[in-house]
């Protein structure tokens, strides 16, 4: 108590000083926060969109599907039984039939996953409503990133050719019914979706489904399928975030360590000027430990009034981007990215931040302050 | 003898100087008792500061011993040392010593900080002890707006007010004009008669002199005339 006192009056008494190492010391913090709540932002954001938009709250696979290799597409769909046929219509679970196909913009030739989805489902986000066949046109959804690549427009018309179940192949003229915009790059790139039911009559494909899409994230186990669950399937979105957080370290460090070199300097050069004080406090009766004492929590208390600077200015800063986001423009990375960007603040990263600021300032102060172990307090109070 | 807070035998203390040694101190036999109002007078260098710095258990002898309260300096560890400083000595410095960034009130207080004191007890302290130096309206001042005079009170009132046992002076009046010297001296000699603590300085100033009823002359690090105010008024 006595320490934080003195280190309070000390720290305040110090002027300029004190402001510059504390405005430094807020900068960090509040970038600290700030770059991290950007990360767990799109990370959230990604996570909610590919919920919404791909995988709901998990998915059974056929045992044979593999998502990144397509010629595994061909064998992997099963007839889907009675008991998942009961889960489909209570809307539990949402089947997709996956398959490689052909088609043809503008005479170019151009490999896609085609994927066949309820046109009446409301379990994921896709548009599917007007994928219902109209005057023996087969309507079509793409999202703009293949619509981009395909040069592809609402109502445009492309050769679709594939290969049956017995290995015929066949094609038929797509309209693309409606273009989405999605965030989920997996979603967007190279696909294109027909109805569920139309696509079993040209694949010949009778009520077989590649995977099956569930609402219900009790549901775990179904006989013949792979379960894959929220935590698998959000492992590529959640390693990038990761790996992003890294990289930021390095920024954030770099920042942090010249805030806590300017605490450095301004202890050494305290413990320098400040000598006489030194063997005055012991002369009163404060052990050399107690002076260290002083000392340390006076560079520590540097990173508390940083954390409440920081506030400051830094809360409403944070409450503002919370409200407008930040825009990251329609650059189209291959990764689940929105275009605009809303930081998630988390306590726990609130906390940590804090403490690792006032840790991290604790330490450099201790440092220095160790000297004054070694002082005599007969040469502190000459101060030499 | 009577009464004996500082009792010092054989007192030596050297200070290495390169590759050899500098005896500041040697062979120092002296002691005080309770109440005494008692001068170390000499020349710079003549060893008055390095025995005060070893009374006021900043430093400990290089040979033979010194006992304060009955504790052997030699003997204390840096928190036993720190404990007979923060409550039986006080110390008063040439240069005041008075912590910047705090107010009159605080610096005072701040010796009863490491007591476990009330609040109410430390005010009731800090009051009182200013008042013994004239300052009751400078509380809340802060040092660098007080003349050296004042300073050097509330110096002697951060000494005071933890009603030590013996009060280390180590030049008082150097950076103080003559009235200002004589003023504190007064204050000074006023506490030693009703408080009676004992009061050690360190000076070669004549005006210190006056007041002194024991006055011990140092030169290179020798005790070499040990005299009490009625010899020297006798001469």
């Amino acid at each position: 108590m006595l320490a934080l006192k003195l280190a309070y009056k000390n720290i305040l008494g110090a002027g300029l000083r004190t402001l510059l190492n504390v405005s430094v010391l807020s900068l960090a913090f509040v970038l600290i926060v700030f770059y991290n709540a950007m990360i767990d932002g799109w990370n959230r954001q990604g996570k909610i969109d590919t919920q919404e938009w791909e995988i709901g709250e998990g998915q059974f696979w056929h045992p044979d599907y593999n998502k990144f290799d397509i010629y595994s597409y061909r064998e992997a769909n099963q007839e889907i039984d009675a008991n998942v046929q009961q889960l489909i219509d209570q809307n539990e679970v949402l089947p997709v039939l996956i398959q490689q196909a052909t088609i043809y913009p503008q005479g170019r030739m151009q490999s896609i996953v085609l994927r066949g989805i309820p046109a009446d489902q409301q379990l994921l986000k896709l548009p599917t409503k007007g994928l219902n066949m109209q005057e023996g046109i087969c309507p079509a959804i793409i999202g703009k990133r293949m619509a981009k690549s395909t040069k592809l427009k609402t109502n445009d018309k492309v050769l679709l050719r594939w290969r049956d179940i017995n290995g015929t192949y066949d094609a038929i003229e797509l309209r693309i019914d409606t273009i989405f915009k999605c965030d989920v790059a997996d979603v967007d790139n190279g696909q294109i979706y027909i109805d569920y039911h139309v696509m079993q009559k040209l694949m010949g494909m009778k009520n077989c489904a590649t995977l099956l899409v569930s609402s219900n994230s009790e549901l775990k186990d179904l006989d013949g399928w792979n379960y894959r669950s929220t935590d698998v399937l959000l492992k590529d979105l959640n390693d990038l975030t990761n790996s992003e957080k890294i990289s930021g370290m390095v920024i954030q460090s770099i920042l942090l360590m010249i805030a806590l070199l300017a605490i450095f300097d301004t202890q050494v050069l305290s413990i320098f000027r400040r000598k006489r004080e030194i063997g005055t406090y012991i002369a009163l009766g404060l052990t050399r430990k107690q002076v260290v004492g002083i000392f340390t929590v006076e560079g520590g208390f540097h990173s508390i009034l940083a954390a409440i600077v920081g506030a400051i200015y830094g809360i409403p800063l944070f409450i503002w981007i919370n409200q407008t986001g930040l825009s990251i423009g329609e650059a189209d990375m291959g990764i689940t990215v929105a275009e605009v960007i809303y930081p998630f603040y988390s306590l726990q990263l609130i906390l940590i931040s804090i403490v690792l600021v006032v840790l991290s300032s604790t330490i450099v102060s201790y440092i220095p302050a160790h000297k004054i172990v070694k002082m005599k307090p007969t040469d502190a109070l000459k101060g030499k | 003898m009577n009464n004996v807070v500082i009792d010092l035998k054989r007192l030596t203390k050297h200070f290495p100087v390169g590759n050899g040694k500098f005896t500041a101190l040697s062979d120092i036999n002296l002691s005080f008792s309770k109440g005494e109002f008692a001068g170390l007078v000499g020349p710079s260098g003549s060893g008055k500061t390095t025995l005060l710095n070893i009374i006021g258990s900043l430093d400990v002898p290089s040979e033979g011993s010194a006992n304060v309260l009955g504790k052997s300096i030699a003997g204390l560890s840096q928190k036993q040392a720190a404990q007979l400083r923060n409550y039986h000595i006080g110390f008063i410095f040439q240069t005041y010593n008075l912590l910047p960034v705090y107010t009159v009130y605080e610096n005072v207080e701040f010796a009863l900080l490491l007591q476990n004191m009330t609040e109410g007890e430390r005010r009731k302290a800090v009051m009182q002890a200013l008042e013994w130096v004239g300052l009751t309206d400078k509380e809340k001042s802060k040092p660098s707006m007080l003349s050296g005079g004042e300073c050097q009170r509330v110096a002697i009132a951060r000494s005071m007010v933890k009603q030590p046992d013996i009060v280390l002076a180590d030049e008082p009046t150097a950076n103080l004009d003559s009235k200002n010297s004589h003023h504190i001296l007064q204050t000074m000699q006023r506490l030693n008669e009703e408080l009676g603590v004992t009061f050690i300085f360190s000076t070669h100033d004549e005006k210190v002199m006056q007041y002194l009823k024991r006055k011990i002359s140092l030169a290179d690090g020798r005790v070499v005339n040990d005299e009490t105010v009625e010899l020297i008024a006798n001469r």
